[in-house]
């Protein structure tokens, strides 16, 4: 044991120490959008600190591999940094809980061959959960990098047993951890363990929708930050202990919001199957649509005094954002007072909407969340719908027999008229029938999301 | 454990640490305060910035790199071992995985934080007219 026998490598540890200060303070100056960006700056040298610190460890003989590693990591790195568009971050961070997710694994396995004989009890389960949580986050956040993407289908996929075989899957994972931890040279067992890691991680995510990724992305982002905190106690380092931590608890904290936001347990969404409940939901809602012309609906929001836009995951589709700006900012010039309303899951992570409006140089100062713009509505004149259904569907506060009773809604029904902008008169993304669209302050406006604002702003120029 | 695999072991410095029990005790401090701050400062982060956390806690969990870096940078890589297989293999494999991991990581390091900074540039307060008609 060379390594324990030599004194700890204390410019090393004071590089991990800044490191961790830097990233702690980078994390509170989001607390701001004023003051996020340098806290950032903060962050990336903390980083940087760390990294060329860890250059001169003293384990480290060869570095053509570590150079290779750096080069193209930061190649593909910076090339996914500029060309990312805003409507592909859902996809973009599932792939990125994937690399952290693999990065972990893959360090607990070679540990593990290196030097499973020689490490403790708790050494070897810290290995092991790092390693299972590493695979599984890593092909579970394939699947719903290739949901988001579309690449994969993005409705559940479910089959008769599946809780059952999960069940299954997931013990008999757990059984060959416990049996490598009892005899870790029984390596075929180790190895058994990371294949249904990885199994499992698929398992997991196909049965979930689409709809429902705002919290498997967190929850994925929790595990791959617990990951890291393991690979902290495998390695004895305290910086990754903290910042897998941080990471961990962040996306725990966000799949919690989440779940709140659409009134569902975690448990409800890993293993409720969204999607199989709809048939009863429907027979609540009926009656007439009212559909509106371009030329009144234009009227109507250029006579307006207040105007809320309540944008949902649609609006991202039709890449309709710099299409909403456009039309508020002729609405602005003619005195209206226009607001965004946020329901927190619209879009297909948290806070997506609010990034693609940025992008659409929307002020956020006019980006609502929802505690604040729902006491709003009863004095709004017109609420105009882009793209959005469940997060506005009046069900969820009325009919305590709906799948989604109980999420709480944007209540747009309450203000004095509704305009919905809709492709068709199909349903929306879980397949619900909305009430919404029935209701006599509601009028529809089909088409194309992006087409139909740009020719409302025109039309409101002309009026 | 077979002889060999205790070979294998014993030629090798060890990068791993054993964790005597202070340590340990120290390290469960060090995650119990991390988890405490973490909640205090990452819930007071409104939902306007919800995407740009989640990308910037991804780029600051890719510090698994300074692991990932020991392990490629440990061993020599051999080829023709790695061929033969067997616990002759087992550093050459561990490189190769260390290197796999140093690219995720940096990858997500490098694209996690540039994103981060793209988003958080288009947060502003107002925008003058001029800029918003570009």
């Amino acid at each position: 044991m060379e390594a324990a026998l030599q004194s700890p490598n204390y410019i090393l540890e004071f590089t991990y120490i800044v490191a961790s200060i830097l990233f702690i303070w980078g994390l509170k100056s989001l607390s701001h959008p004023d003051t996020a960006r340098k806290g950032m700056f903060l962050a990336e040298a903390g980083m940087a600190a760390a990294v060329i610190g860890t250059l001169f460890h003293r384990d480290i003989h060869f570095f053509g591999w570590i150079i290779a590693g750096l080069i193209l990591g930061s190649m593909v790195g910076a090339a996914f940094a500029v060309w990312v568009p805003m409507t592909a971050m859902p996809q973009r961070t599932a792939l990125s809980h994937a690399f952290g997710a693999i990065a972990a694994a893959l360090v607990g396995i070679a540990e593990f061959v290196m030097h499973s004989g020689t490490m403790s009890t708790f050494t070897r389960s810290a290995l092991g959960l790092e390693v299972m949580l590493g695979t599984l986050t890593t092909t579970g956040s394939l699947i719903a990098c290739g949901k988001l993407q579309g690449v994969i289908r993005g409705t559940p996929m479910q089959f008769k047993g599946q809780q059952f075989v999960n069940m299954l899957i997931f013990l008999s994972m757990v059984g060959c951890f416990a049996y490598s931890l009892h005899n870790p040279a029984a390596t075929p067992f180790f190895y058994g363990m990371v294949t249904l890691g990885f199994v499992f991680g698929v398992m997991l995510v196909i049965p979930i929708g689409s709809a429902d990724m705002p919290v498997v992305m967190s929850l994925l982002n929790s595990y791959a930050g617990l990951s890291s905190a393991a690979t902290g106690f495998v390695l004895g380092n305290n910086i990754l202990i903290i910042a897998g931590t941080l990471d961990g608890f962040s996306g725990f904290i966000l799949s919690i919001l989440m779940c709140k936001a659409m009134n569902r347990s975690i448990t409800n969404v890993l293993f409720g199957g969204f999607g199989a409940v709809h048939a009863k939901a429907a027979a609540g809602a009926g009656g007439e649509m009212h559909e509106i012309s371009l030329e009144d609906a234009a009227v109507r929001l250029a006579y307006a005094s207040k105007v809320v836009f309540v944008p949902g995951y649609g609006l991202a589709t039709a890449q309709a954002q710099h299409a909403v700006r456009e039309l508020a900012d002729i609405l602005e010039e003619r005195g209206v007072t226009v607001k965004y309303g946020i329901h927190p899951v619209a879009g297909r992570m948290p806070g997506h909407m609010n990034v693609l409006l940025a992008e659409a140089n929307v002020p956020y100062g006019d980006l609502y969340e929802m505690e604040q713009i729902n006491p709003e509505f009863p004095t709004t004149d017109v609420a105009l719908v882009v793209g959005a259904n469940d997060v506005v569907n009046p069900d969820a506060r009325d009919n305590s027999d709906s799948p989604i009773a109980g999420m709480p809604i944007l209540e747009v029904d309450r203000a004095k008229s509704v305009i919905v902008l809709k492709r068709g008169q199909g349903r929306g993304f879980s397949g619900l029938e909305n009430p919404l669209f029935f209701k006599s302050v509601t009028s529809m406006l089909y088409g194309d999301a992006k087409a139909s604002l740009s020719r409302l702003a025109q039309e409101v120029k002309n009026v | 454990m077979s002889p060999l695999f205790i070979l294998a072991i014993q030629a090798q410095p060890t990068v791993a640490e054993v964790m005597d029990p202070k340590v340990l005790i120290a390290a469960f401090y060090v995650f119990a305060l991390a988890a405490f701050l973490g909640y205090q400062v990452i819930s007071r982060v409104p939902p306007l910035l919800h995407t740009p956390l989640m990308s910037a806690t991804n780029a600051i969990s890719g510090i698994s790199l300074v692991g990932s870096l020991v392990i490629a940078g440990a061993y020599k890589f051999n080829f023709h071992k790695l061929a033969a297989g067997g616990v002759g293999a087992h550093e050459s494999w561990a490189t190769v995985m260390g290197f796999i991991a140093v690219f995720t990581a940096t990858v997500n390091v490098v694209s996690g934080f540039g994103l981060t900074d793209r988003m958080l540039k288009m947060f502003r307060k107002e925008f003058k007219k001029k800029e918003a008609q570009k």
